[in-house]
């Protein structure tokens, strides 16, 4: 498990210096020039000079890169070219919102796709599995911005259900937060739960025809501990990678959501930055978001060995 | 074909099978797999059921708990100890699995479930039918994989399946079976998948529970290796019905009905065939019957079929050595 896990933690470490490099020469190969941005219009040449010696530009870009990388490695992720704040701080405040958003996302869409997924597998033929297809196909086809505007005009504005708009934190209110939350966390969660619920269907329906299923009936066990513990623990396998694979999607479908239901969180700070070419603001923001990724696709790695003991001996051998 | 096969019996049968027909829907309508089947079996017995594969013997032998598919309908009687089970409700038939009747199958690879440990697995039915706790389980658990012959039990309880061999899966298949103590161990081909070396362990083990518990035994089988080895009582079946039966040493010598000696004729044994170097086959398949033909299912591959045999369904003779044939082999055979 050891070596195992510093193979992992290798393997994370070159990803991220490749997307540190991607995204450093990404950046900087975007049309725009930040001092421009900056400089508005009073562009004379001795104040887009300064600008740019302000913040390093006109160093070359390997000397950029060696200042960002070391002082990132040091916590520093620089100060906003736009504002002068400094961009941990920035990011220390949106993070939080879109880590909730996305943790109550994959819980919404877990419980509901693995619950659907589950009983369209066992109610095979049956209305309750044409209903769970039709939703599962519904949730996979509809996309969130229209989605989320059309909960936002029924539930929120017509029934008055839900906020509109706008966050609470969840230290200052734990209510009101959750409040806030839930209807962008459906929203968002909705493609990812019915992607889960058809993988969890298909794969259940593997296990339940299985020999070890036919062995625990033959065991007398009552049917909530054949499906729900032996047929479902190994669904969950299949699942699991899935949710892993969908995270990506998740992330850029935070940017929408948050876009939509005015949340201060990193999609916020990623499209504004964008748009202002904020160099340091987008640098960090994809480091961070690379790190994030890195760190949950090792989690979900992890989470396998934990759900099926195979994987465990094979990784300690 | 309506009576008990064994009359001999000295105790009361503790399973009773009478007239058990199974059919299945599918696509193409109706197949019958099992045809009005009876036997019983005896307190410790070994029964072996046999016949080629398609015969309805795996199917007779997961209809006995009611573990076929919704597809397949049931109809007919088996009883335990009196208490009849078919159209018993679901949760009458789980406190009578695992506990009264507990089944082995054929591929111990794929019949444990690979996520939980083995010792979790069979404390499991302990744990469903009698209500011990984890600890008591646990401990009960390691006394049966003693009893089945695993070496390092403490160790052991604590691997998961893909951590044990074939042979040592099928130990942990039989412990999980006879936990509860079982009145009828139904073991479905459970040395067909194994190597032949382990496969004289896992009847060894067999034999000694039986000896030990007193377990009776409905072993489904084509090996008639496995037969001679374990079996009491043989019923052999073709295309769904019993066309034979007898105690086991009497079926070898004297095969009355043309299928079983066919069957004798096609195994291979030692000191048998020493001039011909070839083994006797049947020509043809089983026949998969969307109905019951009222004539011997036999006929068409039968080398001493007359006129009678396509016209009128033979029924198993009374005594104790029971065939359903008109034409049987009377002669000691040379096979």
């Amino acid at each position: 498990m050891r070596r195992y896990l510093f193979h992992r933690l290798w393997q994370s470490a070159v990803t991220l210096v490749l997307a540190t490099i991607v995204v450093f020469a990404g950046v900087r190969a975007l049309p725009g020039d930040p001092a421009l941005a900056l400089a508005g219009e009073d562009r004379d040449p001795e104040s887009l000079r300064a600008i740019r010696q302000q913040y390093g530009l006109d160093q070359s870009w390997l000397v950029q890169f060696w200042q960002f990388v070391s002082h990132a490695a040091r916590g520093d992720l620089g100060q906003s070219i736009r504002t002068g704040a400094p961009v941990r701080g920035m990011i220390g405040s949106a993070l939080p919102v879109t880590i909730e958003l996305s943790v109550l996302a994959i819980l919404i869409a877990s419980v509901i796709g693995v619950g659907a997924g589950v009983v369209a597998a066992v109610r095979r033929g049956r209305p309750s599995e044409w209903a769970a297809n039709a939703l599962a196909l519904l949730g996979l086809s509809v996309p969130h911005f229209w989605l989320g505007l059309m909960a936002i005009l029924y539930l929120s504005v017509a029934l008055g259900l839900f906020p509109a708009s706008g966050f609470v934190p969840f230290f200052s209110d734990p209510a009101a937060n959750l409040h806030h939350l839930v209807l962008p966390a459906l929203i968002l969660g909705t493609g990812l739960a019915a992607v889960i619920m058809r993988q969890t269907r298909s794969s259940m329906l593997d296990a339940l025809s299985a020999d070890y299923i036919r062995t625990a009936e033959a065991k007398g066990l009552p049917p909530k501990s054949v499906i729900g513990k032996h047929a479902l623990r190994n669904s969950l396998i299949v699942v699991v990678t899935i949710v892993g694979l969908q995270l990506g999607a998740l992330i850029s479908g935070a940017v929408v959501t948050e876009r939509i239901f005015a949340l201060p969180g990193f999609g916020k700070l990623t499209v504004d930055a964008v748009f202002q070419r904020d160099y340091p603001v987008i640098q960090a923001v994809v480091l961070v978001t690379a790190t994030a990724y890195i760190v949950i696709n090792l989690l979900v790695d992890l989470l396998y060995s934990v759900i099926d003991p195979r994987i465990r001996v094979r990784g300690d051998a | 074909m309506t009576a008990g096969i064994t009359p001999g019996i000295s105790t009361a049968p503790v399973l009773q099978v009478n007239d058990l027909s199974v059919t299945f829907r599918t696509e193409d309508g109706p197949v019958s797999a099992v045809d009005r089947v009876s036997f019983e079996v005896g307190d410790g017995e070994v029964l072996a059921v046999v016949g080629e594969s398609g015969c309805g013997k795996s199917v007779t032998a997961m209809s006995l708990a009611g573990l076929l598919p919704r597809t397949a309908t049931v109809d007919g009687s088996v009883r335990l100890d009196g208490v009849e089970l078919i159209g018993a409700d679901k949760r009458t038939l789980r406190t009578i699995r695992g506990r009264e009747v507990a089944y082995i199958f054929q591929e111990p690879m794929t019949s444990l479930n690979p996520v939980f440990t083995v010792g979790h697995q069979i404390g499991e039915v302990l744990r469903t039918h009698i209500g011990l706790n984890r600890q008591a389980a646990r401990d009960r658990s390691i006394e049966l994989l003693k009893l089945v012959g695993i070496p390092s039990a403490e160790r052991r309880i604590s691997d998961y399946p893909h951590q044990l061999s074939g042979g040592m899966r099928q130990r942990v298949m039989i412990a999980m079976a006879v936990a509860c103590d079982p009145k009828v161990l139904i073991a479905d081909e459970p040395t067909t998948a194994l190597d032949v070396t382990i496969q004289a362990g896992i009847l060894d083990v067999l034999r000694e529970l039986r000896e030990r518990l007193g377990t009776s035994i409905v072993l489904i089988t084509h090996d008639l290796g496995v037969v001679a080895d374990l079996a009491d009582r043989v019923a052999v079946m073709y295309a769904g019905r019993v066309v034979e039966t007898a105690e086991v040493h009497e079926l070898f010598a004297h095969p009355q009905h043309p299928y079983t000696a066919g069957l004798l004729g096609a195994s291979p044994a030692a000191g048998r065939h020493a001039e011909s170097h070839r083994l006797n086959e049947i020509p043809g398949l089983v026949p998969v019957l969307t109905q019951q033909p009222d004539a011997c299912t036999f006929a068409d591959r039968c080398p001493r079929a007359i006129d009678t045999c396509t016209a009128t369904e033979p029924d198993l003779t009374p005594g104790h050595h029971r065939v359903a044939c008109w034409n049987p082999v009377r002669e000691p055979v040379e096979v």
